[in-house]
């Protein structure tokens, strides 16, 4: 019940935020003659990957692993996935082959936090190191193309139409999925466990929970979210994959995280706001008369401004688990 | 000197070394899945850094900005900070270098240390807000320096397309003037002095450490931020401070790459001849054990990697960017300390 009294603690500010966003938007929209159903189907295909990378972050967190590597979580996977879609000829199978690239880093990534005692965040940086020569070395070794593959048509994950526009399925599991993640960390015993992990390792082993196993899970879980928004990348949305179409989400899902205060359905507001501020960065950049005066280039750094911008407005409230980061060992 | 003192004090280059080894044997396994030889590359790589005497010059020639990137990356971690900006405030510090040095006509040899100069002052100026951020609003610095990396990429771009552009070239800036440029140490090598300012400022940042007050206390709110405080620090502006020689480093970086490295003398219009080398250096910098002079020697091998990986590429078809892979994974071995744990538990039986 903590948590929807600090919302409520907070309404005034949200409030304050949305409105000021869809002032903006409503500006935009009518400055630049644009479809407002284009430009939520824009933000709602900017906030799936977002949403999933800071979902799974926040469990992961909320027990008391922090995994700065998400950036190259993404990258790897999107590039599996499309290696996976183009091996069994289905864009659904390669969603759950990026899924289950993204587990196996986010499992191997608990075990060197875990059992390893690893500096979490030097580690985590591994990771989008690797990931920043991995890619495009996969990218050579694979397809031998430089940079840049663009996969047949076929293989991308088809919308489904709806009263919102065409929204992509992978869209609406997001949405199932933060809600089962609030359910999981809030109502259920394992949730309670995984909280208590984070805040209280030492009183938690004492009472018989297994810090180890718990912290594994999470991470496993938070790279398998993380996962299955890499693959999205390329078969939810961009039809292609180049060496840096991440573009920073991973940072972006990890400020997410910190202006949710790790709280899953604040993330998925939070990746909202930021997708929105994507999706009208794109939806203005093409617009005629916009694109003449302000330079592509700017528009390109919107997304960017608005994450510094959150983040600047609500750090500070934050508080984060009292363990977070530190391994812990059994004494 | 007792036999325990001296492994105690080799254990940092035995560790720096075996997880190099560590991530060469893994780079070897992840050549296998697609039929590449991993002996036939590294074979190719190894005598590509270091066969020949220009070879080696230009393993130098490669290690010079990562040496700088990594103190940006180094001093951070001295003051307790996780730095990873120094990949924008370099693209800013080329920039800057390429501006003065491309446009404004200046009396050669002062022209140089006008262009190298400012470069380093823009590349400050992009660290400010970061560490502004910081210290007013307790902002992460590992999201504000990546959001700031990315704003940096698309600024350097602009800029260099709309202002700096050259005629009839629009792929890259205009040329840094003859006046303006690195003296070439020898003939037909990439290798300028360049080098030997970087390794200067490297030996600089060492003095400024451990050898002054204003540096002690740097690595004093770094060790022990309270006891800093106790002392009278004042922790913001120290690591505001940590923040702006980072970034005085990465600018010095950019300008290595553009003033400072032929045949090309100007920046890409894609940041092609800067893009990732800041962010090589936060390897860089975990390899040389976050120490300026260990990452002057952590830099030259890395540079090695780098030179040597296109005769990889050219002799074996191993794509060069391999490298930068395994350096990912020398990154993640040197994280945990477990590894030498066990390694210690195995010589013992």
């Amino acid at each position: 019940m903590r948590f929807f009294s600090r919302l409520r603690g907070q309404k005034a500010f949200w409030l304050f935020v949305v409105l000021f966003l869809i002032a903006l938007a409503v500006y935009g929209i009518e400055q630049a003659n644009l479809k407002p159903i284009s430009l939520l189907e824009a933000a709602l295909l900017a906030m799936t990957p977002l949403a999933l990378t800071a979902v799974g972050e926040c469990v992961n967190e909320k027990a008391g692993v922090i995994n700065i590597g998400l950036e190259g979580i993404l990258l790897i996977t999107a590039v599996v996935s499309v290696w996976g879609a183009e091996l069994f000829e289905n864009g659904v199978m390669g969603l759950l082959v990026g899924m289950l690239g993204g587990a196996l880093i986010g499992f191997l990534f608990g075990l060197v936090s875990v059992y390893g005692r690893a500096n979490q965040v030097v580690a985590g940086m591994g990771i989008n190191l690797f990931a920043l020569g991995f890619v495009p070395y996969l990218l050579m070794s694979i397809w031998a193309f430089p940079g840049i593959y663009v996969f047949p048509r076929k293989l991308m994950v088809p919308p489904i139409f709806t009263f919102f526009g065409r929204l992509s399925p992978v869209t609406i599991a997001t949405l199932a999925m933060v809600f089962l993640a609030h359910i999981l960390l809030h109502k259920t015993v394992l949730g309670f466990r995984i909280r208590a992990a984070g805040e209280e390792p030492e009183a938690a082993d004492v009472a018989g929970v297994r810090i180890d196993w718990i912290r594994i899970f999470t991470a496993t879980l938070g790279g398998a979210l993380c996962g299955l928004g890499g693959a999205f990348l390329p078969l939810g949305w961009f039809g292609g994959i180049t060496k840096e179409m991440t573009a920073g989400r991973g940072f972006i899902a990890l400020a997410c995280v910190v202006f949710a205060g790790l709280e899953p359905l604040l993330a998925l507001v939070a990746a909202f706001i930021f997708g929105f501020a994507e999706g009208f960065a794109y939806a203005v950049a093409v617009t005629p008369g916009v694109k003449e005066v302000i330079p592509f280039y700017f528009v390109n750094m919107l997304p960017y401004i608005t994450t510094l911008l959150m983040v600047m407005l609500v750090i500070g409230r934050r508080r984060f688990p009292a363990a977070s980061g530190r391994p812990y060992t059994r004494e | 000197m007792k036999p325990f003192e001296i492994t105690a004090r080799a254990r940092p280059l035995v560790e720096s070394l075996v997880t190099i080894l560590i991530g060469l044997i893994a780079g070897a396994l992840l050549m296998m899945p697609f039929g590449y030889e991993p002996l036939k590359a590294y074979q190719a790589l190894f005598k590509g850094a270091f066969g020949t005497v220009p070879d080696i010059l230009e393993t130098l020639a490669f290690a010079t900005p990562l040496m700088l990137t990594a103190v940006t990356f180094a001093i951070g971690v001295k003051t307790g900070l996780f730095n990873i900006g120094a990949e924008g405030q370099m693209y800013l510090g080329a920039i800057g270098a390429i501006a003065i040095a491309g446009r404004i006509p200046l009396p050669p040899g002062i022209h140089v240390v006008v262009a190298t100069v400012f470069a380093m002052l823009v590349g400050a100026l992009w660290a400010l807000p970061s560490a502004l951020l910081k210290v007013w609003r307790g902002v992460h610095e590992v999201i504000s320096t990546i959001m700031f990396n990315w704003i940096a990429t698309h600024l350097s771009m602009y800029l260099a397309i709309y202002y700096l552009a050259q005629p009839g070239r629009a792929e890259r800036t205009v040329p840094a003037l003859p006046g303006a440029r690195y003296p070439v140490l020898a003939e037909g090598a990439t290798l300028t002095a360049a080098i030997l300012v970087a390794v200067a400022f490297c030996i600089g940042v060492y003095f400024y450490l451990w050898g002054t007050k204003a540096g002690y206390e740097l690595r004093l709110v770094g060790e022990n931020p309270d006891a800093a405080r106790y002392a009278g620090v004042s922790i913001r502006r120290t690591l505001v401070l940590s923040f702006v020689i980072g970034g005085l480093a990465a600018g010095l970086a950019g300008a290595s790459q553009v003033i400072g490295r032929p045949p090309a003398w100007s920046l890409y219009a894609t940041l092609g001849n800067v893009v990732t080398l800041g962010f090589d250096g936060i390897g860089v910098a975990l390899i040389g054990r976050n120490h300026p002079i260990g990452g002057i020697f952590a830099a030259i091998l890395y540079g090695a990697l780098q030179h040597g990986g296109r005769f990889m590429e050219y002799h074996a078809g191993v794509s060069s960017e391999l490298v930068r892979a395994i350096n990912g994974l020398i990154v993640v071995a040197l994280a945990v300390p477990e590894i030498w744990a066990i390694i210690r538990r195995r010589l013992k039986r």
